[in-house]
């Protein structure tokens, strides 16, 4: 990075590369995992039904990803490759997300220390086990921090609103039905909380503050897959709008 | 391992086969083919002999026998030789076992990678053509005495049919209209399932028909294995239409079989 013959001290250097990262994630909407009794959800708000926030690496394992989409969807392909590759030179039994989690989070923080710029992307990497206490759920952050999650997670810019409504609400054991309201639930606290900031900081329109019932996710605006629990071989599954329609009403 | 990564310019794509041999993991010492006349033919690998294919009214059927021969000798007795190429297809191998296995798990992982990478299957004419490739880059090993030919079959969601595809040991690839057979024991079966092959068998009826095949085949031809009730071991039989592939379970073809040697 070019400081132009100038000192800059190293703690200014990383704040201002973690301050452009947490910028550009800040942009995206939030996703959400949550581990309930047969299997795991992942959800995102994302209005497009092609360029896919949350996808499947390998038989039991599931990606999503915040922030730069051209930048998680690179990760997801090398993450696929890696999975495949690992899994024909060993066997299936041998890919688990610990490792891929784990060289996602070497790659990012090579990038965030020696790169012009840092990567724009928060990623979870997911794993159904047999029993629900088992599920791994690892959370990793653009410089390359691993979080181990317990039970459910929230990424993305607005991710507090979204992960304290979830840790106040989830409960073990939900079935299929109660996770989807949970987490779009999570999504609309999220976005009833951007909507208070923008009418707060946007005052010369004072109209939209009027509707004040609480904002609604339409199914054609989420995302959602699942990782099955009880069956074999690959797990993961989208949820059409037509079943999201079904669970949620 | 570190993350595969790659630049624009050397991005292998969806193709697995293309990521295994940019990391250098694919093992071209067979596929040179100016090594071709040092034949290996000479030595006793385990083959695999007979499976057929063929349409029913609902999609198409695939079976295979058990057996895997080295020269005169029974090298396996419950080998496996019809696997599902993903979630709508099915590939039935013939020839010698270590190359066709390792066919078949190429073939499968280059499918389910292309569809986690593109987020799609591939059209069931990209998957029989995929398939050919495989066999083009197997020649040389082919030349050298190890020859694998597979019967490709599926059912096409878009022309809401089942298709099945033969091939030759150069990659052609021709699609069959009825049926198909290949492997030591091949003669036999094709000629019991060209006599009883009607466009409105059903599901009983085709799984009949193949078994009867594959019966008769067993019957004429040493390499081809026939029912052992003894030890429990009975054809691989899979069925695939809209609703996908399934593998028949051992039971049902244990019984259809005990029908089978009442009317025999």
């Amino acid at each position: 990075m070019s400081n132009m013959g100038f000192y800059v001290s190293p703690e200014q250097l990383m704040l201002d590369r973690a301050n452009y990262a947490k910028k550009g994630i800040a942009r995206g909407k939030s996703v959400t995992v949550v581990s309930y009794k047969d299997g795991i959800l992942l959800c995102a708000q994302n209005p497009s039904s092609t360029l896919h926030k949350i996808s499947e690496i390998y038989d039991r394992i599931a990606f999503a990803g915040v922030g730069k989409y051209s930048e998680f969807d690179q990760l997801r392909i090398a993450g696929v490759r890696h999975a495949d590759l690992k899994g024909y030179s060993y066997s299936r039994d041998d890919v688990d997300a610990r490792g891929l989690a784990n060289i996602y989070a070497q790659h990012l923080s090579q990038v965030f220390i020696h790169d012009h710029k840092p990567m724009e992307v928060e990623l979870v990497v997911v794993e159904v086990k047999a029993d629900q206490t088992n599920d791994e759920i690892f959370h990793v952050l653009y410089e390359g921090s691993v979080n181990d999650e317990q039970n459910f997670a929230a990424l993305g810019g607005e991710a507090e609103q979204v992960r304290d409504h979830l840790a106040n609400n989830f409960k073990p054991n939900l079935d299929l039905k109660s996770a989807i309201a949970l987490s779009t639930e999570a999504l609309e606290a999220q976005i009833a909380s951007s909507d208070f900031e923008n009418s707060n900081s946007e005052q010369a329109n004072p109209v939209e503050t009027t509707n004040s019932s609480s904002p609604k996710i339409q199914v054609g605006d989420l995302e959602a897959a699942v990782l099955e629990r009880n069956k074999e071989g690959r797990v993961f599954q989208r949820l059409t709008d037509e079943e999201l329609a079904n669970y949620l009403t | 391992m570190s993350l595969p990564l790659f630049s624009p310019d050397t991005d292998p794509g969806p193709s697995f086969l293309n990521l295994l041999a940019t990391e250098q993991m694919l093992d071209h010492k067979l596929n040179n083919t100016a090594d071709a006349k040092k034949s290996v033919i000479e030595i006793d690998v385990p083959h695999g002999t007979t499976v057929v294919a063929c349409k029913w009214q609902d999609g198409v059927i695939m079976a295979g026998d058990r057996r895997a021969t080295s020269g005169n000798l029974i090298s396996h007795r419950s080998m496996e030789k019809v696997f599902p190429a993903d979630s709508h297809s099915g590939v039935a191998i013939a020839g010698v076992a270590g190359p066709s296995i390792e066919m078949v798990k190429l073939f499968q992982l280059q499918l389910e990678h292309y569809e986690k990478l593109e987020d799609r299957q591939l059209s069931l004419e990209g998957k029989a053509n995929q398939l050919s490739f495989f066999m083009k880059s197997n020649l040389g090993a082919a030349m050298q005495g190890l020859v694998v030919i597979p019967i490709f079959a599926g059912y096409d969601i878009h022309a809401e049919t089942g298709r099945l595809f033969n091939y030759d040991v150069t990659g052609g690839r021709y699609e069959e209209k009825e049926f198909a057979a290949v492997g030591s024991g091949s003669l036999h079966a094709s000629t019991v399932i060209k006599l009883g092959h009607r466009d409105d068998l059903t599901r009983d009826g085709a799984t009949e028909l193949v078994l009867n095949a594959l019966f008769q085949a067993a019957d004429e031809d040493t390499g081809t294995g026939g029912p052992d009730p003894l030890r429990g071991i009975y054809p691989t039989i899979a069925v695939i239409t809209k609703d996908g592939y399934e593998s028949l379970e051992e039971s049902e073809v244990a019984q259809k079989f005990s029908q089978l040697s009442q009317v025999v």
